[in-house]
């Protein structure tokens, strides 16, 4: 059996993105009652209450002041709970129009089995559309903390040379803040995936 | 990389957090009374996997510009006016067979600082998600026989002709609805999706 149809094309979000994915934040209110994904934490929500934030940069190191930036996460046991009303899993941000410093309140993730028996160690999907970028970039956000369960992460494994290992771990702040800048393009270059 | 559970499960959104006007992008953002401005239409079709079963209760976002090229954004500074009864934004939940329909108006083409001189074909901004995070997709939709399609370096960021042509939408008369909408169908392909197989088991052995 082959695959038959063809995939869509994949088009930039283009500049103006925020009307459709939170016109709220973006001025046109009274159309939807929320942006979704704006509100990742219930009271009840479960865990470790942690804040990752960061600046995307582009080529010549000048912030990103139009990207939307989506987070994927398990919860704080390590399941992925799209059922759950007390904590989605998944967020959305916008950069901010004049820094582009995008930020997140969330939940640290737990350890997350795989089918062949490996244990992925907590990480955050971070995926990332703007003007310019013409297909959505998938990354991946790990922990300094978790610095000696990262060697043996299935997926880190696979990231060749080590040395650019440094771009997915996210430096410690104040306050359980993390900060993951992202580098597009450059010397700096953050990993990023085809899943 | 391998599909991991991180890629193979996705967000789940559900008709609860829509409102019941969030499709209807000809009234949303109008004045009581009021329709947006602009020639009316339905734009409608399928979201499919690649085997071609319709991928149901999945979130589709669309955004554009308004009947004179214009975006509700404080970014675009374009001459065209506003239109105070156009938001630019709407969204739908796919139906069991993967179905979706909007109701809005035909967006204008707009320059843009690009080429000195570039257009932007009429087009409408969708985001897509699927059941897994693997199948995130945003994209753009076109109309068939605009003549500013062939001349946009963002559609011809598609290098594949076949696949720019699946980025146009077909006027469908069936679905118009006389004296009142013209109708656009867009049918949108997901990647997908097959049950895992003898992953961790080899077979014959």
């Amino acid at each position: 059996m082959s695959d038959d149809l063809h995939e869509t094309a994949s088009q930039t979000a283009g500049p103006y993105v925020h009307i459709g994915c939170m016109p709220n934040a973006c001025g046109i209110t009274g159309v939807f009652a929320e942006d979704l994904g704006a509100q990742m934490l219930q009271a009840e929500t479960p865990g470790q209450r942690i804040a990752i934030e960061g600046v995307i940069f582009d080529g010549d190191g000048a912030p990103l002041t139009d990207a939307v930036v989506e987070i994927w996460q398990a919860d704080e046991q390590g399941r992925y709970t799209t059922r759950s009303a007390a904590f989605s899993g998944w967020g959305r941000a916008a950069a901010d129009a004049e820094t582009g410093r995008w930020r997140f309140e969330t939940i640290k993730p737990g350890a997350v089995p795989c089918p062949d028996g490996t244990v992925m160690v907590p990480h955050i999907t971070v995926w990332i559309i703007a003007r310019g970028i013409n297909i959505g970039l998938h990354t991946r956000m790990y922990f300094p903390e978790d610095y000696d369960m990262q060697a043996h992460d299935p997926v880190l494994a696979r990231v060749q040379p080590t040395g650019r290992l440094h771009t997915l771990i996210a430096e410690p702040g104040p306050d359980a803040t993390y900060n993951f800048n992202i580098y597009l393009q450059g010397p700096k270059e953050t990993v990023f995936f085809d899943v | 990389m391998p599909a991991t559970p991180t890629e193979n499960i996705g967000p789940v959104f559900t008709r609860d957090s829509l409102g019941p006007l969030d499709h209807d992008l000809i009234v949303n953002h109008a004045r009581p009374g009021q329709t947006a401005m602009g020639a009316r239409l339905i734009v409608h079709g399928r979201l499919l996997d690649q085997t071609g079963r319709g991928v149901p209760g999945a979130l589709i976002e669309v955004w554009q510009a308004n009947a004179s090229g214009r975006y509700r954004h404080k970014r675009d500074g374009y001459l065209a006016p506003l239109d105070p009864d156009f938001g630019g934004c709407g969204r739908v939940i796919t139906d069991q067979n993967g179905a979706y329909m909007f109701r809005t108006i035909m967006p204008a083409p707009y320059p843009w600082p690009n080429g000195g001189n570039d257009w932007r074909p009429a087009h409408i901004h969708f985001s897509v998600f699927g059941q897994c995070f693997a199948q995130r997709l945003v994209t753009q939709m076109y109309f068939e026989g605009d003549p500013l399609i062939a001349r946009c370096p963002i559609v011809n960021a598609v290098p594949d002709q076949d696949a720019i042509a699946r980025l146009i939408a077909q006027p469908d008369m069936e679905a118009t609805v006389p004296m009142d909408a013209r109708a656009y169908r867009f049918d949108i392909v997901l990647r997908g999706r097959r049950a895992s197989y003898f992953e961790n088991r080899p077979e014959g052995i």
